[in-house]
């Protein structure tokens, strides 16, 4: 049997005027997972997001959500679905749970089975000694998980979740990744968007790269960090004059050429098998008396995998 | 229909909730407003004369009252940027509820809030020697026209503040209404300005309601000596329905093209 779709968009296209903030974008999220949607500033995440949680109308294409038309029923849409964006759209003044009755009431619940619905979601979000106090006197994770639990009132099939963590401390990132990852494990389908490379690997099934309003690149985490040549090795040297030995040594060890950043003495290079590679580079540059002032393993930054996939992108 | 009501009635209920959370701000929007009243009744008015005689506080509080509900775009303008900016707009059209709930929900608790203000600015006015001396029809109807202003000017407003969308833009735009007060007959009787102003002055949609309700308090007022100014009862009807006419669809289209 095929997987039954939380999400699909067949070659979705938005115009501005004579530009396009989607220019025939693909996606499709099987239900129960959660699909990190990546890309820089104006690669057309949120427009992607609003089209599909119906709050903008699409030029051209076709976006079902929950197995409905999103241009033709968007009552219905808006039925199944919850919408966290940008903003912690909650009413400052208001208390935490005043502002769940608020919204639990325009979800045309009843006074009492609003109030039932505010005091489960305060408890599931842990936001219960916080209840009675005004939104904006919350923490930044605070008022986020508040502003989730608004979107989960009619506990919707599909949540979209519009750069959740901008902004917010690392405490307050985990304890939001911590949220989203419950509501997933409760059944909700999720779509993401986010700026951060860790956060799609720390929260997705799939990623979907995004740039200039089209998907540039699909797949697992893993996929998508060895389609990209996977992690680096960054070396620091102590004396710029060494940089140039170091910098082949270096690359033998890895097996890959390594890039030299004069200005911060910095050595870079791409490697495959993580530790072996890591303890090699480490091993030769001590047997040849480099003095190594910082040696890390990290991850590619989302710059990278930019840079990578549109240096793709250009080339074919 | 069912529902824009009750849901209009629940964004009301969120504003009332926002006045007894946080009482300091409404009590000194009227603070701010008694004070107005105090400074061009005490300070400002020894100065004054009115025209055909009498008191100028008697003369002052009708453009007191037309003025306040002008200043009222200004927090309308405000509410529906905040809500913008804040992207709880966003939310409510993300939720199954009826879309004109927004919209009416909004000027509902700001008829309420113009009602409390011009409760307590009247009776400030009664303290300072201003009296209603006409039948109480007649009292009825000037407070009916006011309200009915303020009705206009809440459209108004709800354009302007989804136009801005952001505080910033609210507070530039919240500028012109000093100008659009003063230059009227208000405050002034538009026969000691120079007679080009005072025409402009006269054809203020808010002239016409202040001269229509000094005829219609008793309290002393300008000379009658243009159309405008003799057919002013009928001109306080006609120039509100004439801005909600323009405002009203306006403000429904812009709301409706937050989709595009």
């Amino acid at each position: 049997m095929a997987e039954r779709l939380a999400v699909v968009a067949e070659g979705l296209r938005k115009r501005y005027g004579d530009h396009y903030a989607l220019n025939g974008f693909d996606l499709a999220v099987p239900e129960g997972t959660v699909c990190g949607l990546l890309g820089p500033n104006g690669a057309g995440k949120t427009t992607a997001v609003r089209i599909l949680a119906t709050l903008l109308q699409l030029t051209d294409g076709r976006a079902e959500v929950a197995g409905l038309d999103v241009a033709t029923r968007p009552l219905a849409v808006k039925r199944k679905i919850g919408l966290v964006g940008q903003h912690a759209a909650v009413d400052e003044i208001l208390s935490g749970r005043q502002n769940l009755e608020l919204f639990g009431r325009l979800f045309h619940l009843g006074a009492r089975q609003a109030r039932r619905r505010a005091d489960e979601l305060l408890d599931q979000f842990g936001l219960t000694d916080a209840a009675d106090r005004p939104a904006k006197t919350y923490s930044g994770g605070m008022r986020r998980r508040l502003d989730i639990a608004a979107g989960m009132i009619l506990a919707p099939q599909v949540l979209f979740l519009d750069e959740p963590t901008t902004g917010l401390d690392p405490r307050s990132r985990s304890e939001v990744w911590q949220a989203v990852r419950d509501m997933v494990a409760a059944g909700t389908s999720v779509l993401l968007t986010t700026q951060y490379l860790d956060e799609a690997d720390q929260l997705a099934d799939r990623i979907s790269v995004i740039n200039h309003g089209v998907v540039i690149a699909e797949g697992t985490p893993d996929q998508l960090k060895s389609k990209l040549g996977g992690d680096r090795i960054d070396v620091v040297l102590h004396a710029t004059a060494d940089l140039p030995r170091a910098a082949e040594l270096t690359g033998k060890a890895a097996g890959a050429i390594a890039e030299v950043d004069q200005d911060t003495r910095r050595i870079s290079v791409q490697v495959t098998d993580r530790v072996t590679a890591l303890v090699d580079v480490a091993q030769t540059l001590k047997a040849a008396r480099i003095d190594v002032e910082d040696i890390a393993l990290r991850r590619p930054t989302l710059d990278e995998v930019f840079l990578s996939l549109t240096e793709k992108e250009a080339a074919a | 229909m069912k529902w824009a009501l009750v849901d209009g009635w629940t964004i009301t209920r969120r504003e009332l909730i926002h006045w007894v959370r946080e009482p300091g701000s409404v009590l000194f929007g009227v603070a701010f407003t008694v004070l107005i009243a105090l400074i061009f009744g005490y300070l400002l008015g020894g100065a004054m004369n009115v025209p055909g005689g009498g008191d100028y506080k008697a003369f002052l509080m009708p453009g007191m009252f037309a003025m306040n509900m002008l200043f009222g775009i200004g927090s309308t303008m405000t509410a529906i940027a905040d809500d913008i900016s804040k992207g709880v707009t966003d939310r409510f059209r993300s939720i199954p509820m009826s879309p004109s709930a927004v919209l009416l929900g909004r000027s509902i608790a700001d008829m309420i809030d113009s009602v409390m203000l011009l409760t307590v600015l009247m009776l400030c006015g009664l303290a300072m020697g201003w009296q209603s001396n006409g039948s109480a029809g007649d009292t009825v109807l000037a407070i009916a026209l006011l309200l009915l202003l303020r009705f206009a000017f809440i459209w108004i407003g709800i354009f302007c503040g989804l136009m801005a969308g952001n505080q910033a833009m609210v507070t530039a735009m919240q500028t012109m209404e000093f100008p659009v007060g003063f230059l009227s007959s208000a405050f002034i009787p538009p026969s000691t300005m120079p007679s080009w102003l005072g025409t402009i002055a006269e054809w203020n949609p808010l002239s016409s309601t202040v001269t229509a309700i000094r005829d219609l308090f008793g309290n002393p007022g300008i000379a009658a000596d243009s159309w405008i100014t003799q057919n002013a009862v009928l001109m306080a009807l006609v120039w509100p329905l004439v801005l909600l006419a323009i405002f009203f669809p306006l403000a429904v289209r812009r709301y409706r093209r937050l989709s595009r």
